[in-house]
């Protein structure tokens, strides 16, 4: 196969998903992750937990979720829940591995945007806010984030830290452990260029490149100076059954990977 | 047992008052979007409208003229992207060029706006959770406080009740009386209405007492709470009802376009609520194949056996 024959987008959702490899209970958040882990059910996890903010325990979605909270999110679930239930005993609870979350803006450390851009009483732009992002990445065992990246997303300084990541560097496990985090933080950011994981200062480190991405690329997309580690790796292609899943199953009209 | 039953103009005109706080909850799911119409035809004023998630119903009450502030935790058109009618009435630029007053926030998560109900519906002074740390929520927010756990083991926040005036839900079923059921995503409705002054309810269908009574587990708000119930089918379309009708999601990207423009916006305003005298107009409007394209197959759950005990 060659480069040409998948797209930035599709790259991205694909190597998200295998992330969820040997995973048991997944937090699903809005937008990018609802692909991905709709993918990993099909692919490399197929007895993963799905849990949707909404209420669900254990969905088995026929389509893909047009939202988080669609209807086929709840036929042939486990469970459906109230969201106290979903947020203070499956959440607050310590019972979710990954909480996979999308951002707006991120930083070195993980820290996430989801509410503004610019001054928060007098924004530029208003995003969504938090819906239920910040107790997930407090709460969710390990943080995944999946995000395209530009120079207005990979910040060096977040205009709003909506969802906390490893904040306080490398005394970020100390933090957690005295306020009583259930979470570890992020573990690891998938974009399309490549695989971000976090070394023992907290700070992100670019581990693998996607195939066609470049070390400039990447550079030019960042507004820090990265950390790239020695031995730097070549993402997998998707394979056909990958690329065949989101284009005929999962998202036929292309919502996700425009 | 006092029926409760009223038209949606009868119950609006009598439970909404200006100025009031509005719940009209409902997760994606069973959103009234008939009763956030009649309220706008009655042209409410200055109300406080709390929810979850301010969705195209609140764009279109907030295009409307009818609140002053926003209570939430997630503000956007779920799965398409922003509420361009509020978004005008909160970004700088937007704002200045209107020369209006731009809307007021208090925003929260959605653990801590689930937790608001839940302490107004359980008459707490306030709910604790373990979320908030190292962000700036509490600083957009004051009332998002750290509180110390009275046993000596750390810091957690706390947010504080939150009782509407009035709550609304939608549901597939009610009896006279007011007793509800919901199946599907359950979303915070219970807590929203047991937190409540008052509570209507807007339903599918219409049900005897006996159905009820057949299936007390499905209930989740008790005809005690609740001041009115208004039939009416269809009524949270563009959003759905499990087993009753699917998301309109042509309906949530066609938004997307007429809410980025304040002259359009208001142009769908005129043609599908004010010219409109109800809900059972606006569905005539929307027309049988358009109703039909939404119909799901079928998917019953199993029987339980709730035993006779003599």
């Amino acid at each position: 196969m060659t480069d040409a024959a998948f797209s930035k987008s599709e790259m991205m959702i694909v190597a998200a998903a295998r992330e969820l490899a040997g995973q048991h209970v997944c937090f699903v958040g809005v937008g990018l992750p609802n692909i991905a882990v709709n993918l990993a059910q099909r692919t490399v996890a197929p007895d993963i937990e799905l849990v949707y903010e909404a209420g669900v325990f254990g969905a088995r979605p026929a389509r893909l979720p047009l939202s988080i909270g669609d209807p086929t999110i709840v036929t042939g679930a486990t469970a459906a829940t109230s969201m106290f239930e979903l947020f203070a005993f499956y959440l607050q609870g310590g019972l979710i591995d990954v909480g996979f979350l999308g951002a707006a803006q991120i930083d070195r450390f993980g820290n996430i945007n989801t509410t503004v851009i610019g001054n928060y009483n007098a924004p530029a732009t208003r995003l969504p806010g938090s819906g239920g992002a910040c107790e997930i990445a407090i709460n969710a065992r390990h943080v995944f984030v999946i995000m395209r990246q530009t120079r207005r997303s990979f910040v060096e300084r977040i205009d709003f830290r909506t969802s906390p990541g490893n904040a306080a560097g490398a005394d970020d496990l100390r933090v957690r452990a005295e306020q009583h985090w259930l979470g570890r933080g992020p573990s690891v950011v998938v974009t399309d260029l490549g695989i971000y994981r976090f070394g023992n200062d907290g700070g992100m480190r670019l581990e693998s490149l996607h195939p066609g991405a470049t070390i400039e690329g990447v550079r030019d997309t960042i507004g820090w100076d990265i950390e790239v580690a020695s031995t730097l790796a070549t993402t997998q292609e998707p394979t056909e059954r990958e690329l065949q899943l989101i284009r005929v199953e999962l998202d036929p009209g292309g919502a996700y990977t425009k | 047992m006092t029926p409760k039953v009223a038209s949606m103009r009868d119950a609006v005109a009598d439970l909404v008052r200006d100025g009031d706080t509005v719940a009209i909850e409902g997760f994606t799911h069973l959103i009234s979007f008939a009763a956030g119409h009649e309220i706008i035809r009655q042209r409410r004023r200055d109300l406080t409208l709390a929810r979850m998630t301010p969705d195209v119903i609140y764009d279109q009450m907030v295009a409307a003229g009818v609140a002053r502030k926003l209570i939430f935790s997630w503000l956007g058109n779920p799965g398409v992207g922003g509420l361009n009618a509020i978004r005008r009435r909160i970004e700088a630029e937007a704002v200045a060029a209107s020369g209006e007053p731009p809307l007021e926030l208090e925003e929260y998560s959605h653990f801590g706006m689930v937790a608001r109900y839940t302490a107004g519906a359980a008459n707490l002074p306030f709910f604790p959770l373990r979320s908030y740390f190292d962000t700036d929520l509490p600083k957009a927010n004051p009332l998002i406080r750290p509180v110390e756990s009275p046993y000596g083991d750390g810091l957690v926040y706390a947010v504080p009740p939150l009782k509407p005036d009035v709550t609304i839900v939608h549901a597939q079923r009610a009896d006279a009386a007011g007793n509800t059921q919901v199946w599907g995503l359950l979303g915070c409705q219970k807590e929203a209405a047991f937190a409540a002054e008052r509570v209507i309810v807007v339903v599918e269908e219409l049900v005897d007492e006996a159905v009820i009574r057949a299936d007390p587990n499905r209930t989740i708000i008790p005809g005690l709470i609740v001041d009115a119930v208004v039939v009416e089918p269809f009524g949270a379309h563009p959003s759905y009802v499990q087993g009753a009708y699917d998301r309109d999601n042509r309906f949530y990207l066609d938004w997307d376009p007429i809410s980025r423009d304040e002259a359009a916006t208001q142009s769908w305003l005129r043609d599908w609520v004010y010219d409109l005298d109800g809900r059972a107009a606006y569905v005539d409007r929307l027309g049988a194949e358009r109703i039909a394209s939404l119909i799901p197959g079928s998917a019953p759950s199993g029987v339980v056996d709730y035993g006779a005990y003599r």
